[in-house]
Formats: C-alpha cells, sequence, structure tokens
C-alpha cells in the first residue's frame, strides 16, 4: 500500500513536469535565454572586420550614458510615460462613469469610446497622419478657421512627441475604461442610496466613496498603462520615425534602430538590459507591495 | 426617498418645481459632456472612413458634397498583394492561437490540479515573463529565431508568443474552479489524466478559452514590431507590416488612398467587433481582470 502511495505520488510528479515542458522550453527558448544572452552581450565590444568583439564589461554602459541621444530617449519616455498614465486614466475614468450613467444613446458611446482599442497601432497612426498633415490636414484646416496658421504638428521638435502622445491616449483610454466599468458596476447600489441619504454632493460621493472603491483597478490599469508606455511605439514608424532630430523617440524604438539600422547589438543589449531592470522593479512593487495591500479585494 | 428630504443645502429646494431640476440638470450635463468626447473618439476613424470613400481633393478640402467613389480601393488594392498579406496574418493568428491553447493548456492544468515540488516557484517564474516583454527582447529573439532557422516564416512569428504567461495564468485561474468531485468521479470511471482534461476541465472552461481567443487574435492580428523584424518577403509578411510599407511618405501614395488600404485592413476585426461587441468587451474584461 505504502508503495502504491509513493509509485502514485512519483506518478504525479512526472505527469506536472511532463505538463509544463512545452512552456517551459518556449518560456527559456523566448524569455529567460534572450534575457540572459542580452546581458552577456551588453559586455563585449562591438566586433568588425579589423577588431574582433572583446570583454569590455560596463564599457557599453559607459558609451550609452555618454551618448546624448540615449538622454534624450529617456527623458522623451518619462514626459511620454508621464503624461499618457495620468491622462489615460482619468480620461478612462470619466469615460467608465458617463457610459456607467443613464444618458441616451449609451450603447453608441460605448462604442465609440471602445473602438479605437481594437485598430492596429499603425492604423491609427495612418489615421492620424490625416489630421496631423501640414496645410491639408484636419487641425490645420481647423486651426484656419480660427485664424492660426499652418503648424507642421509632427516635424516640428516641440510639438512631435505631443502629437505622439494624443495617438497613444486615444488608442489605449478606451480599453482601460472598460476596467473601470466593470469595477463601477460591482459597487452596491445601497452606497449611492445612504449617500443621498446622508445629503452628499455627487461629487463627494464620487470622491469618498466610487474614487477609494475602484482604486485596486486604478492599480491595475496604471500598471499596464506605464507597460503600455515602454512597449506601445509603433506609431512612431509612421508619424514620426523618432524624428525631428530625435525630438519623439522613445526607447524602444531607439533599441530597434541601434539593433536594425546601425547594426550596434551591444549598444543595443545594454539598453534592452536597463528596460529589463525597470520592469524588473516594476514587477516586484507589483507583486510584493500591491498585490499585498489590495487583497481584500 | 425623495429628493426633498435631502438634509444641508437641499433643505433650500423644498419648493415642488425645483425639486427634479438639479438631476435633470446634471444628466443634461452628462449627456453633453459625454457626446461630445464620444464624438471626439470615433471622429478620426469615421473622418478615415469618409476620406477612403472621396477623391483626394474632395477629402482634404472637407467637400462634402463630393462623390463617393471606389477608385481609391482599386488604386490601394492594386498598390500591394493585399490578398497575400490578408492570409498570412490569416494564418498567423490561427498558428498564434493554436499553440497558445495547446502550450496554456497543459500548463495550465499542471499549476492548477497537480501537486509536485518546486510548483510555486515555476509558476512566479513563468509570472515573471508578464514583464519581460517579447517587443524588449526583439534583438536576442531575432538571433535565436535565426538559429532556429524560422527566419521569415509564419513559425518564426509566432512561436515566441505560444508560452503566454497571461494564457497559463487564465487557465490556471479556470481549471482551479472546477470541483474536486468532477475530477474525482471521471477517475473513477476510468479516466487517464488526458481524458479528464479532455472531458471535464476543457468543456468547463470554455468561456474562458472563448475570451483568451478574442484577446489573442486581435492582439496578432495588430501585431507590428515583431513581425516587422522577422520578415523580409511578400509571403510571410502580416497586413500590418504590409500596411506600414504601403503607407510610407516615400511610396509618394495620397491620402485617401492610404486611407482606403487602412480601412480595408482593419475591416474584418472591426466588423466583427461591432457584430460582437458584448462579446469582445467581456473578453477583454475576463482577460484582463484576474
Amino acid at each position: 500500500m505504502n508503495d502504491l502511495a509513493r509509485y502514485e505520488r512519483r506518478r504525479r510528479i512526472m505527469y506536472g513536469w511532463m505538463l509544463l515542458s512545452p512552456a517551459l522550453i518556449l518560456l527559456s527558448l523566448f524569455a529567460f535565454i534572450p534575457s540572459a544572452m542580452t546581458f552577456w552581450s551588453s559586455l563585449f565590444s562591438r566586433g568588425t572586420r579589423r577588431n574582433p568583439s572583446e570583454f569590455v564589461g560596463a564599457g557599453n554602459y559607459e558609451l550609452l550614458f555618454a551618448d546624448p541621444t540615449f538622454s534624450k530617449v529617456v527623458v522623451n519616455n518619462l514626459i511620454y510615460a508621464g503624461v499618457t498614465i495620468p491622462v489615460s486614466i482619468i480620461i478612462a475614468l470619466a469615460m467608465a462613469l458617463w457610459a456607467n450613467s443613464k444618458i441616451p444613446a449609451r450603447g453608441f458611446v460605448r462604442t465609440a469610446f471602445f473602438t479605437p482599442t481594437i485598430l492596429p497601432m499603425i492604423a491609427a497612426a495612418n489615421i492620424w497622419l490625416f489630421f496631423y498633415t501640414p496645410g491639408l490636414g484636419v487641425l490645420d484646416q481647423i486651426g484656419a478657421l480660427f485664424g492660426f496658421g499652418s503648424v507642421n504638428w509632427l516635424g516640428r521638435p516641440e510639438t512631435a512627441l505631443w502629437a505622439v502622445i494624443i495617438v497613444t491616449i486615444w488608442k489605449e483610454a478606451g480599453f482601460f475604461m472598460i476596467f473601470y466599468l466593470a469595477a463601477l458596476q460591482t459597487i452596491p447600489p445601497d452606497l449611492k442610496e445612504a449617500a443621498d441619504i446622508e445629503g452628499a454632493s455627487r461629487w463627494t460621493y464620487t470622491r469618498r466613496i466610487v474614487l477609494p472603491l475602484l482604486m485596486p483597478t486604478t492599480i491595475f490599469v496604471a500598471v499596464n498603462a506605464l507597460i503600455n508606455s515602454v512597449k506601445l511605439i509603433d506609431h512612431l514608424f509612421i508619424l514620426t520615425k523618432g524624428g525631428p532630430s530625435d525630438a519623439s523617440k522613445l526607447v524602444l524604438y531607439y533599441i530597434w534602430e541601434l539593433a536594425f539600422s546601425y547594426f550596434d547589438r551591444p549598444q543595443a543589449a545594454a539598453l534592452t538590459v536597463m528596460v529589463l531592470l525597470v520592469l524588473g522593479i516594476t514587477a516586484a512593487i507589483k507583486f510584493i507591495i500591491l498585490d499585498r495591500r489590495t487583497h481584500y479585494q | 426617498m425623495s429628493d426633498a428630504v435631502k438634509s444641508g443645502q437641499a433643505t433650500h429646494y423644498v419648493m415642488a418645481p425645483k425639486r427634479s431640476f438639479r438631476p435633470r440638470l446634471t444628466l443634461a450635463l452628462d449627456t453633453l459632456g459625454a457626446w461630445t468626447l464620444a464624438i471626439v473618439w470615433i471622429a478620426p476613424l469615421l473622418f478615415a472612413v469618409w476620406a477612403a470613400f472621396h477623391s483626394t481633393s474632395d477629402a482634404v478640402n472637407f467637400n462634402l458634397a463630393g462623390a463617393w467613389t471606389l477608385d481609391n480601393f482599386r488604386t490601394a488594392w492594386d498598390g500591394a498583394p493585399w490578398l497575400r498579406y490578408f492570409f498570412n496574418t490569416f494564418l498567423l493568428v490561427t498558428v498564434v492561437l493554436a499553440g497558445q491553447l495547446v502550450v496554456t493548456t497543459l500548463a495550465g492544468y499542471a499549476f492548477a490540479q497537480f501537486q509536485f515540488p518546486g510548483r510555486d516557484v515555476l509558476f512566479i517564474i513563468v509570472l515573471l515573463q508578464l514583464f519581460i516583454l517579447p517587443e524588449v527582447l526583439i534583438v536576442e529573439n531575432y538571433v535565436m529565431v535565426s538559429r532556429l532557422g524560422m527566419f521569415d516564416t509564419v513559425f518564426g512569428i509566432g512561436t515566441p508568443y505560444w508560452a503566454s504567461a497571461f494564457g497559463i495564468f487564465l487557465m490556471r485561474q479556470a481549471f482551479k474552479s472546477v470541483p474536486k468531485e468532477l475530477d474525482e468521479a471521471a477517475r473513477i470511471e476510468g479516466c487517464s489524466w488526458f481524458g479528464v482534461l479532455w472531458r471535464v476541465y476543457v468543456p468547463s472552461a470554455k468561456p474562458t478559452y472563448l475570451a483568451y481567443a478574442l484577446v489573442s487574435v486581435s492582439t496578432h492580428w495588430n501585431n507590428f514590431l515583431w513581425p516587422l523584424i522577422v520578415t523580409n518577403s511578400e509571403t510571410t509578411r502580416p497586413l500590418t507590416v504590409g500596411l506600414s510599407l504601403f503607407g510610407a511618405p516615400e511610396s509618394g501614395v495620397n491620402i485617401s488612398v492610404i486611407s482606403a488600404a487602412t480601412i480595408m485592413s482593419i475591416a474584418p476585426l472591426l466588423i466583427a467587433f461591432l457584430l460582437f461587441q458584448r462579446q469582445f468587451v467581456q473578453a477583454f474584461l475576463r482577460a484582463g481582470i484576474k
């Protein structure tokens, strides 16, 4: 009997590993080994025909810190994250509150908010290109009605990054809305009634009751928005290509450019390692601190 | 509970006619705000649709009376091998989804129903992949895919997404909610582990599969950066990459034609979305909220 139990246990262990093996092999091939290789190749110099690649330690990182484009893309990405995260959260929240209230044509309103979410970023960029084109574009035509001159939104360093930011917000706000909408629908109606009896204004009710109850959703959405601010760069390929003079270049686009336009893999690797570090810290904060605090949900 | 009972400032409104005034005003303001934002949000898309059906000069001059035409679609269609791109994208999302379903089902099942040492550590390692985005590892994944001889193939684009940590997580959650009794009953009936998985777990997780499939298909239909890197021929290039090449300023295509090409390539997903909107939204929700 004891032998049978032990046999059964061993069989289950074997099955467990067997079931997991495809996932583990694939994750190793396309996530863990590449991560390790990224770190490894960031420690070697770029090999040329005359100078074979050699170990340089932190050399690539030093080069990167000395590279003015690097600081430019980091600052750009911080602005990109710093604007897109809070603005899309606020718009998503407003959308959800409206889409949840008893307004006429609510179905249309919800569809309008959500539709950009299912478009490819490339298509979104093509659509917005029409808006930004100098002279002929929609924005300029609207501006002309009010007597403003033509502005090259995508071609000027002061406006290019903002043009990119607007497309990102347009694309992601509707997606975040549905999470708020779902959370709003779980708030028990008695809370609203109680607040009404107490004479609380709508604003007080929203600020003191709704917003705190939506906190876990906000954290979830914020983490997603943060990840998006690293990976949503497809529209750069259509709208600005990172220009003019790097004014709208973001970190991931620069990684792509370093690796596939300048063929400087070690520099790309060093930059990738830094992005992975930032993502790792985010993951740690999310798992260790936030998940523990939001247990009550 | 009527509005008149409201304490505080509400006592000023004890007079009957004013009672319903404030809620009605708020509703009017809400409606105004919501409609304005909705129109602003959908306008770019509507405008692109409108422009796609008009000549460039009508489109840029906002000539609302301009004649409707299909010429832009004709020009766009002749400008690139769209049928091939559609087929490639279709094949890509199928390959990605099929692989994901197999891999995540097996792994999710193992994490949900098998006890073995090291399982929890492994689960955390899998979850790590949620943050090691495939998008960030483009350089080394490109090396890996080339080394495996999968450069410029549909499997080169697809396989890195098969072991989706997110999918594994979803399946684990779905399988965990299956009552143990069902599992045991099936075993007593003589089902093998695979039989139990196939007859008990998979059918009970149908809504999760549907949700995951919708999210996966729309993600990979829209994916761009990775396919751009690992394809270099017409025979594998998906729609998004084809569209970006077609719309490149260097190719000198005009704005109405670009709009037509854009509308064309988003049409299948957009129509599917408009028809099955509820399912789409539910799917994204189910997939997002853990």
